[in-house]
């Protein structure tokens, strides 16, 4: 029952700052009137409901025993069934990721269909997936994560140069838009995980830096997708 | 009517396959290869069930609420005069939906217990915020002004690994994953109506070239404000102990 109220709690810090500023602005900067209040009440409703309903679900049944297999995959010991885990978690959480449809559904739209959500949200998903196995490795490497990172953005910069330049601003969006309400939390538990079973590593420090790898990889597969289909 | 109920059927249809491969993931790997029964069956089903639902009503209350909004405001911000309201929107958006963030309060909370209070759990979050808000009015102000976009990225990627060199250590990775946690499920759709909508009303530009990358500025520049904060906690520190 705690855990009820939290997630609704929860679901209200998203939306409250939002409708606030919005209300300021349309109040005191533009002073009109919404043109259509209702509409947009049960709009704005729907989305909170909404929200609280699928975080309720996935905690109360998914997040439990996802954390649990991240837990038992870190600390099985094999390497290979923890990267394919790894990869898997990923990618089907990065489908689910209610904001990427929606977004993915608005880029289709506007491009006419010459870029399908379809295709988007699966190459948003294997850049996750990948993102995610660099990661873990990583982690049982020990490299430092700027390494990596130095090599990431030169990769990025460079597939800049010749993408075309309608998938640019989609690709650079696809990093931020993927690791919302879904798939930072499974991940985290992955990295945690991982990282208090490994001996002489401290989870709070070695845990974190997945979500990065999950944001950075998705530039890339998307700007590639741009060249193959362009 | 039927016609709209008919959509509605496929929406829900689209729902449905866009959940399922967790469940598949999830039972497969249980199952399959750690070799565990499934516990609590009956709070998974109807856990899922909600998800589902949840996901169906979170959809509609973007398109009828979150789109129109973004692209209404975007509309009256395209209007001559209005670029500095523009930008004072998107300055107070990012800064109050950051400071808020559920995900970034785990995540701050966790940073504190890491460096034994030496960073703040407020003036994390903070420093995350303060990033979003300058990322978003910088992203806002390169719409208008259309510039390429890249350009902007790769001056955010340089000034980063530059700051990489002088931080701590051990926050180097909490910062750059607070990057990607601090995008959340409602900005990023807002952000991304108002994007396109200012691209689409501002003569000579084009929503496809221009209207994308305000959640890259939203991601590239929490990992700069943290990390500069990381530098000047040091700093301080040492301050202090030069002084003692």
């Amino acid at each position: 029952m705690k855990n009820f109220f939290y997630l609704f709690y929860k679901s209200f810090l998203d939306v409250a700052p939002l409708v606030i500023v919005i209300l300021f602005f349309q109040l005191a900067v533009i002073q009109e009137p919404f043109i259509n209040p209702y509409k947009l009440a049960l709009g704005m409703f729907l989305l909170i409901f909404g929200l609280f309903l699928f975080m309720l679900g996935l905690d109360t049944g998914l997040f439990p025993l996802g954390e649990s297999m991240a837990f038992s995959f870190a600390a099985k010991g094999n390497i290979w069934l923890l990267l394919i885990f790894a990869a898997a978690i990923g990618y089907s959480t990065t489908i689910a990721e209610p904001v990427l449809i929606a977004i993915a559904q608005k880029a289709e739209t506007m491009t006419e269909s010459r870029i399908t959500a379809f295709a988007l949200r699966n190459t948003v998903a294997i850049g996750v997936a990948l993102g995610i196995v660099i990661g873990v490795m990583r982690i049982l490497l020990n490299h430092p994560i700027h390494y990596y990172f130095i090599g990431g953005y030169i990769a990025v910069m460079t597939i800049t140069i010749f993408a075309p330049r309608e998938i640019i601003g989609i690709a650079y969006d696809a990093g931020g838009i993927t690791t919302s309400t879904v798939t930072v939390p499974l991940v985290t538990a992955l990295g945690i995980g991982l990282a208090s079973s490994i001996g002489g590593r401290n989870p709070l420090i070695d845990g974190f830096g997945l979500i990065a790898f999950a944001s950075l990889l998705p530039i890339i597969t998307v700007m590639g997708y741009g060249l193959i289909i362009m | 009517m039927l016609n709209f109920l008919h959509d509605r059927v496929l929406d829900l249809v689209s729902v449905i396959r866009d959940v399922i491969p967790v469940a598949v993931v999830v039972i497969f790997f249980q199952l399959g290869i750690l070799r565990r029964p499934i516990p609590n069956t009956k709070a998974i089903v109807v856990g899922f069930l909600a998800v589902i639902a949840g996901l169906y009503f979170f959809l509609i209350g973007l398109e009828t609420a979150v789109f129109p909004i973004g692209e209404s405001m975007a509309h009256r911000f395209s209007l001559p005069g209005n670029k500095i309201w523009a930008l004072l929107f998107a300055f107070l958006m990012g800064y109050t939906t950051t400071i808020a963030e559920p995900a970034l309060l785990a995540v701050a909370r966790k940073a504190e217990e890491l460096t034994a209070g030496g960073l703040k759990n407020f003036a994390l979050r903070n420093a995350v915020a303060t990033g979003v808000a300058i990322g978003l009015t910088m992203g806002v102000w390169r719409i208008f002004s259309g510039r390429p976009l890249w350009l902007y990225i790769l001056a955010g990627y340089v000034i980063t690994l530059i700051l990489t060199y002088f931080a701590p250590r051990q926050i180097i990775p909490l910062a750059y994953d607070s990057g990607g946690v601090t995008t959340s499920t409602i900005m990023v759709p807002l952000v991304t109506a108002l994007g396109l909508g200012l691209a689409t009303n501002i003569p000579g530009r084009n929503p496809l070239i221009d209207g994308f990358g305000l959640i890259a500025f939203a991601s590239v520049f929490p990992i700069i404000s943290v990390l500069s904060y990381s530098i000047i906690i040091e700093i301080k520190k040492k301050n202090l102990r030069l002084r003692r």
